[in-house]
């Protein structure tokens, strides 16, 4: 498996999506991320590691859901802070762990995020995106199966029509066949709507099937060696298509 | 109209008695409850009979610093006593001793402008003190509901927040529900007020020998009053307090949130 995350010094060219220096961050009052220093490039890069080891804070900070204690995060080569955050949050998309739907309908999900600026979707065809029959449509969102909520999921943030999609630990409560599918459908999602993908898990073989790149966390340190174009074995097309 | 009873301590001591049955049933089914029984007693006692001589200065005086300042006293003190219980909201104090004063202020103005009471110790201070009291007790429980909600559900309002909500918008049917909370009780007890029980203010006017028509016509006022107070207060507090989950970059702050990594 190849790493192309950067450490120290790395600087941001104008296909970087993302770029942290020297970055910690704390949750509940204990740091989780010590001194971590990134840049994560356009396309598709797996942020792996085990339990507790900062993935999920640091996917916060990439759509500002969080802050860091210290350090500097940068989107396309502009701090974050110099940002509209609401207008970062919708073009930089967080699919978050379940369960995390909004009670109602799931047209009522799909809709609720584009209807904040006064937008209107297509429940069907962005249902259909993330592998959902457009009937599904006018079920409720507490009625689902956990790989239908998943997908649910994803077809809301699809509907802010990002640029970047999060996705944190996407397939951790599915069944293996379920996983494939959703696997399937974020490949094709990348492909179709020339998606980045920054995707957060605890299985490495998963990053190695999903992702160009990646980014190991152990103890909130970014353990990759450095700026690394070595592609992992999904960036080959024959494993995209 | 008949006079109001003589109560002397005499009257008082005699209605200890039914503080030892009391007594007697958590000796008897060992409910361990006996010392609890006896500083309530005691505090009772000691509590309101300072009020009383308080309240006896303040009608004498006649002046009405001395109502506002005991009304904000009540306000600052119901404040205090209301954050305990709202344990999970933080900052809760300001919210809700802005929310304690609102209420009080509007609700006793409004009275006064209307003409139903005059400016007068004698109406304005235990207005003043039922008010405060009630709009306490709707502030605290709508709090309190509010903290365990965002606590309960911060993955849903983090998934808001995701999607470009505000922390405004991330928060609302929380707070629509923490607001209902807070405001229900008093709609339930008016909805069955005189059929299952004769609220206080009834009570007391009846025991002082006014006519029952008189003694219902006050009691109204006082609880629309009440309705109107507890509607401010919730509101209010609610409003205020819920900023303070969240950062000014609509984040949830990490109070609200596990310390998952």
């Amino acid at each position: 498996m190849g790493s192309a995350a950067a450490t120290g010094g790395a600087t941001a060219g104008p296909s970087m999506l993302f770029e942290l220096k020297r970055v910690r961050a704390s949750r509940g009052g204990v740091e989780v991320l010590h001194d971590v220093s990134l840049a994560l490039p356009e396309g598709a890069t797996c942020v792996a590691g085990r339990s507790g080891s900062g993935k999920s804070t640091l996917l916060r900070l990439l759509n500002r859901l969080a802050e860091p204690d210290s350090g500097r995060v940068a989107y396309r080569g502009r701090g974050l802070d110099s940002l509209d955050v609401l207008a970062l949050r919708r073009e930089v998309a967080l699919v978050p762990q379940l369960p995390a739907l909004l009670p109602g309908a799931v047209a009522d999900n799909v809709r609720f995020g584009p209807g904040l600026v006064g937008r209107d979707v297509d429940v069907g065809a962005l249902l259909d995106l993330a592998g959902l029959p457009a009937a599904f449509a006018d079920r409720d969102a507490d009625r689902l199966s956990t790989g239908e909520q998943q997908r649910v999921m994803l077809a809301r943030a699809l509907a802010l029509e990002p640029r970047v999609l999060l996705l944190d630990e996407p397939t951790s409560a599915l069944d293996e066949r379920t996983r494939d599918h959703v696997e399937e459908t974020l490949k094709e999602l990348r492909l179709r709507l020339r998606l980045s993908l920054v995707l957060v898990t605890h299985d490495f073989a998963q990053a190695e099937r999903l992702a160009e790149r990646v980014v190991r966390l152990e103890d909130g340190r970014a353990t990759s060696p450095g700026l690394d174009p070595e592609p992992t074995s999904a960036s080959r097309p024959s494993t995209v298509r | 109209m008949t006079r109001a009873p003589d109560i002397g301590f005499a009257q008082v001591g005699a209605a200890l008695g039914l503080v030892a049955v009391a007594v007697l049933v958590s000796l008897w089914q060992r409910m361990r409850l006996e010392n609890d029984i006896a500083v309530a007693v005691a505090r009772s006692f000691v509590q309101l009979t300072a009020v009383g001589f308080v309240i006896q200065l303040v009608f004498e005086q006649d002046e009405l610093g001395l109502v506002v300042a005991l009304i904000a006293g009540m306000a600052v003190f119901g404040a205090f006593t209301a954050r305990r219980r709202a344990a999970s909201v933080p900052g809760a104090f300001w919210p809700l001793l802005v929310a304690l004063t609102l209420a009080g202020t509007a609700t006793l103005v409004l009275l006064v402008a209307l003409g139903v009471f005059s400016t007068a110790p004698r109406y304005l201070v235990p207005l003043g003190g039922m008010v405060v009291g009630n709009s306490m007790t709707a502030a605290a429980v709508a709090l309190s509901r509010l903290g365990d909600e965002v606590t309960g559900s911060w993955r849903e309002i983090e998934a808001t927040l995701a999607l470009g909500a505000t922390a405004g918008q991330a928060i609302r049917p929380i707070v629509r529900r923490s607001l209902r909370s807070g405001v229900i009780p008093l709609i339930d007890s008016t909805k069955t007020t005189g059929v299952i029980f004769f609220p206080g203010t009834m009570v007391g006017l009846l025991l002082a020998g006014a006519a029952p028509l008189e003694a219902v016509r006050l009691q109204l006022i006082i609880l629309y009053m009440l309705l109107g107070s507890v509607a401010i207060s919730s509101v209010t507090a609610v409003i205020l307090a819920q900023r303070n989950f969240f950062t000014p970059a609509h984040q949830l702050r990490d109070v609200a949130t596990p310390t998952a990594a």
